[in-house]
C-alpha cells in the first residue's frame, strides 16, 4: 500500500513505494492483451477526471485505465466548467465533492493546485500534471518503459533534453530517477535550465552530444512554439541546430538506447522524425504503459481508501 | 488631565536618553521626562520592571485599503490593529481604489482617520496619476491636502525619467519620493523568488537582481537630483549593496526600510511547513538564505534605516485559491513587535536603542513626521513595551480585518503593553 491517501508528486513516493506501482503495473497489462479488457475492481468507485488544461493523452489514458477497471467515470473540460464564470478552484470540486466522487484526477496549469484539495478536500487526489511542478504518472510510466528493456533502472544514464525550465516532466523524472539510483544528466539551452539545476541532483550540460554519449535513455522534451517570445531561444530553427535529436546524435548512445517522448512531439523542432520513428524509439510503448501504470495507481489508492473506510 | 509613566526604562534615541525615568504627560503632550517625578493629580501608569518606554513606533508601509477594498481591511480596523501593535502613527499607501492620486481622496482617509481616532494616519500621494507612470499626480496639491511622500506602490516607478522628475518635483516639497523597485520585464509573471524552491515546486521566479537594479538606478538618480529616495521593502542582498555602496560615496538623500518577513523567513518557507501557503506570498518575496542574513546584517550595520511591516491585508477568500492566483502580501502590524525582540534583539543582532530608532526616530525622520521622540512639548505618541513576555502569536486573534500572516501559532518573546496616542491610552495589554 501507499502511505499517502493521495498522488501528488514523486516529492512524496518513496523507492519502495515506486516498485510496488510498477510492480501492479506489469499486472495490469496483461489485461491489456485480453479480448475483454476490463476487470471488476473499482465498481461502483467514482472517479472524475478534472482537466483545467487540454490534453487528450494524459485524460484518454486516465480515461482508458479508469474504464478497464469498471470505475464510474466522468471527465469535466474547462471549457464547460464554471470557472469561466469566476468559481474558485476549491468552490468547483466542492460542488464535485457533494456528488460523491471516490478520487479526483486533477490537471491544472498552477503548480500546487492538486497540493490545495488534498489539504482541503475528502476526495483522493492524483495529480495529472500541475503547472510546471510534477506529473508523477508520466514519470512512473517511463520508468516502467525504461524498466521493461532494461530490466531496471540502477546505474543507467538518462540524459533529459529540453527546456527544462517549464516541465513537469523533467521535475517528476528526475526525482524518480534519482530515487532508483539512475545517473540522471540534463541538458538544454542556458535559458531554459531552472536556476541551482545540481540541486535537482542531475548533471547539468548545454551540450547535447555531452548528454547523449553513451547514454541508456535520451528522454526529449516538448519545445512549445511560443517560447521564442520569452527570449529563450531565437528560433525553433536554432533550437534544432543545437538541441535537436537527430541520428547522428543517437548514435553517440549506447546501442541498445531508447529514445522517450512524453509527447505532444514537435518533429523537427526536439526530435527528428527519423528518430521518432526509428528502431530506438519507445514512444508508443510509453503511451501504452501509461494505460497500465494509471491502472495500477488508481488501483493502490482506492485500496487504500477501501481499507480506511 | 495628567498622566504619569511611572518607573521602567525610557528608551529615546533621539535625545540619547536610555534609563530609568518617569515620563510626566500634560494636555496630550510630553511635559517633563525626569527622575522620580510626583504624581502630583496625575493619573499614574504603572510600567513594571523590565518594560520599556519608547516613542510612538511609526510604521511608514501600512495598506489600509480604504477607499475601495472595505473588505480586506478599512482604516478603523487597521489603525486598531495599528494601536494594538504598538504602532501609534502609519503611513498608508495609496493603492487604493481608486488610487490616492488627487486632494479628494487624501481628505476622505485623514477624515476616515479623525472618526476612528487611534493611530495617526499620514497618507502617501500616488506619484502618477491611477499609478499608471504615465502622468505626475499633483504632488503640491496632495501635500496640501496632507501627503508626506509619494510612491506608486503596488508597481515601480518604470520609467526613469519619470523617476527623475518626481525626484526633482517632490525634492522641490521637501517629501521624498518612495519606490518599489521591480523591473517589470525580470519579474515578468513571477510569483516567488527565483530559486531553488520555487524551481522545485515549479514556480515562476522573479530573481533579487529584478529589484537591484531598480535600486541601483533610483540612487543614480537620487544623487542627480538631489531629492530624498527611500526604497521601500527591501528584499534582495544586492539592493543592500548598492544602498551601503551610496553611503560610502557620501550619498546622503537615500534611505531604505525592511519588512519583518525579509529578515525573519526564507523561500523555503514555501515547501515548510506547508507546501504553496498562500501566505508565504509576498512581493518582493522571501528570498534566499544569503539574502535574509544581508538584512540581518544591514540592520546591524546601520544600513538600514526603518522597519516597516508591509502591513497586506487580503480577504482570507483571496488567499484560498492556486499559489499563481493568490495575491502578494501578509498583516504585519501586529506581529512586528514580536518578531523584531525575539529576532533582533534577544538574538543579540541589535539593541534595544537600535530597535527603537529602526521603529520610531527613524521613520519619523525618513518622512519629516512628528513624533518619533520624547522631547518635552511634543505630542505624547509612547509605546509601552514588555520585552521579555511571551507571545504566541494566533491569526484568529488579530485585529486587522484580515487574518494572512505566516506567523500563526509562533512563540515569541516581546510584547506591547501598551499605545498612548496623544496623551490618551488607545491600547492597554490586558494580558500582561
Amino acid at each position: 500500500m501507499l502511505k499517502s491517501r493521495h498522488l501528488l508528486g514523486m516529492a512524496d513516493l518513496d523507492p519502495e513505494e515506486i516498485v510496488l506501482i510498477l510492480d501492479t503495473a506489469g499486472a495490469m497489462t496483461e489485461i491489456a492483451a485480453r479480448p475483454i479488457k476490463k476487470v471488476p475492481t473499482l465498481r461502483g468507485r467514482t472517479v472524475v477526471n478534472l482537466f483545467f488544461e487540454p490534453s487528450t493523452r494524459t485524460r484518454t489514458s486516465f480515461e482508458v485505465a479508469e474504464k478497464r477497471l469498471s470505475a464510474d467515470t466522468l471527465s469535466v473540460a474547462v471549457a464547460q466548467s464554471s470557472v469561466t464564470k469566476g468559481e474558485t478552484l476549491l468552490d468547483t470540486v466542492r460542488n464535485l465533492e457533494a456528488m460523491a466522487p471516490d478520487m479526483i484526477v486533477m490537471r491544472h496549469a498552477s503548480a500546487g493546485a492538486p497540493h490545495l484539495l488534498a489539504r482541503l478536500c475528502r476526495s483522493v487526489i492524483i495529480n495529472a500534471g500541475d503547472g510546471m511542478h510534477e506529473h508523477p504518472t508520466q514519470a512512473l510510466l517511463d520508468a516502467f518503459t525504461i524498466r521493461e528493456h532494461k530490466g531496471g533502472l540502477q546505474g543507467l544514464k538518462v540524459a533529459i533534453v529540453g527546456d527544462l525550465l517549464h516541465s513537469r516532466v523533467l521535475r517528476s523524472n528526475v526525482q524518480l530517477l534519482n530515487k532508483m539510483g539512475a545517473n540522471v544528466w540534463a541538458c538544454g539551452p542556458k535559458t531554459l535550465m531552472p536556476p541551482e539545476l545540481p540541486r535537482f541532483g542531475v548533471r547539468p550540460t548545454t551540450s547535447i552530444d555531452e548528454a547523449v554519449a553513451d547514454a541508456d535513455v535520451v528522454m526529449m522534451l516538448r519545445i512549445q512554439h511560443e517560447r521564442m517570445h520569452g527570449h529563450f531561444i531565437p528560433s525553433t530553427r536554432e533550437y534544432f541546430t543545437l538541441f535537436g535529436l537527430t541520428p547522428e546524435r543517437v548514435a553517440r548512445a549506447k546501442p541498445d538506447v531508447v529514445i522517450m517522448h512524453p509527447g505532444p512531439m514537435n518533429r523537427g523542432v526536439e526530435i527528428d522524425s527519423d528518430v521518432a520513428d526509428g528502431p530506438y524509439s519507445v514512444i508508443l510503448e510509453q503511451v501504452a504503459n501509461g494505460v497500465a501504470v494509471r491502472m495500477a495507481v488508481l488501483y493502490l489508492l482506492a485500496g487504500q481508501e477501501a481499507v480506511t473506510d | 488631565m495628567k498622566m504619569l509613566l511611572k518607573g521602567g526604562r525610557v528608551v529615546d534615541p533621539a535625545s540619547g536618553r536610555d534609563g530609568e525615568f518617569d515620563v510626566l504627560i500634560e494636555d496630550g503632550r510630553i511635559a517633563r521626562v525626569d527622575k522620580s517625578l510626583p504624581a502630583d493629580g496625575a493619573e499614574v501608569f504603572a510600567i513594571k520592571p523590565g518594560w520599556l518606554v519608547a516613542p510612538g513606533l511609526i510604521d511608514i508601509h501600512v495598506h489600509l485599503r480604504e477607499p475601495g477594498q472595505e473588505h480586506k481591511e478599512t482604516i478603523a480596523t487597521g489603525t486598531l490593529s495599528a494601536v494594538t501593535g504598538g504602532f501609534t502613527a502609519v503611513a498608508c499607501m495609496p493603492n487604493t481604489d481608486p488610487i490616492n492620486d488627487h486632494p479628494g481622496i487624501t481628505e476622505l482617509i485623514l477624515q476616515k482617520a479623525a472618526a476612528a481616532n487611534l493611530a495617526r494616519v499620514y497618507p502617501i500621494g500616488a506619484v502618477s496619476m491611477g499609478s499608471r507612470g504615465e502622468l505626475m499626480a499633483e504632488l503640491g496639491a496632495q501635500k496640501a491636502a496632507g501627503c508626506v511622500a509619494f510612491t506608486d506602490d503596488g508597481r515601480p516607478v518604470a520609467s526613469a525619467l519619470l523617476m527623475r522628475r518626481a525626484l526633482e518635483y517632490a525634492g522641490m516639497l521637501g517629501l521624498p519620493i518612495v519606490n518599489h523597485c521591480e523591473d517589470p520585464s525580470l519579474k515578468g509573471d513571477g510569483v516567488a523568488h527565483e530559486g531553488f524552491h520555487a524551481a522545485r515546486l515549479g514556480l515562476r521566479g522573479i530573481p533579487g537582481v529584478a529589484e537591484s537594479i531598480m535600486v541601483e538606478r533610483d540612487i543614480a538618480l537620487a544623487e542627480l537630483t538631489g531629492g530624498p529616495y527611500h526604497v521601500c521593502h527591501m528584499s534582495a542582498r544586492q539592493s543592500l549593496r548598492a544602498v551601503r555602496d551610496a553611503r560610502t560615496r557620501g550619498t546622503t538623500n537615500v534611505t531604505c526600510e525592511v519588512a519583518p518577513h525579509h529578515f525573519v523567513l526564507t523561500d523555503e518557507s514555501l515547501e515548510k511547513p506547508i507546501r504553496y501557503d498562500t501566505n508565504v506570498k509576498m512581493n518582493p518575496p522571501l528570498r534566499e538564505t544569503a539574502d535574509r542574513d544581508a538584512m540581518l546584517e544591514g540592520i546591524a550595520d546601520g544600513t538600514i534605516d526603518v522597519i516597516a511591516t508591509d502591513h497586506a491585508p487580503h480577504h482570507a477568500d483571496e488567499k484560498l485559491v492556486e499559489f499563481d492566483h493568490a495575491p502578494f502580501g501578509i498583516v504585519g502590524l501586529e506581529t512586528c513587535v514580536p518578531l523584531v525582540f525575539d529576532r533582533l534583539v534577544h538574538a543579540g543582532r541589535i539593541g534595544v536603542s537600535r530597535a527603537i530608532a529602526l521603529l520610531s526616530t527613524n521613520p519619523a525622520r525618513v518622512f519629516g513626521l512628528p513624533g518619533g521622540s520624547l522631547a518635552n512639548g511634543v505630542a505624547a505618541d509612547v509605546t509601552i513595551l514588555a520585552p521579555d513576555a511571551a507571545v504566541t502569536i494566533r491569526a484568529k486573534d488579530l485585529k486587522s480585518k484580515s487574518r494572512n500572516t505566516p506567523f500563526d501559532g509562533w512563540q515569541l518573546t516581546g510584547a506591547v503593553a501598551a499605545t498612548i496616542v496623544g496623551g490618551r491610552l488607545v491600547y492597554n495589554n490586558e494580558a500582561l
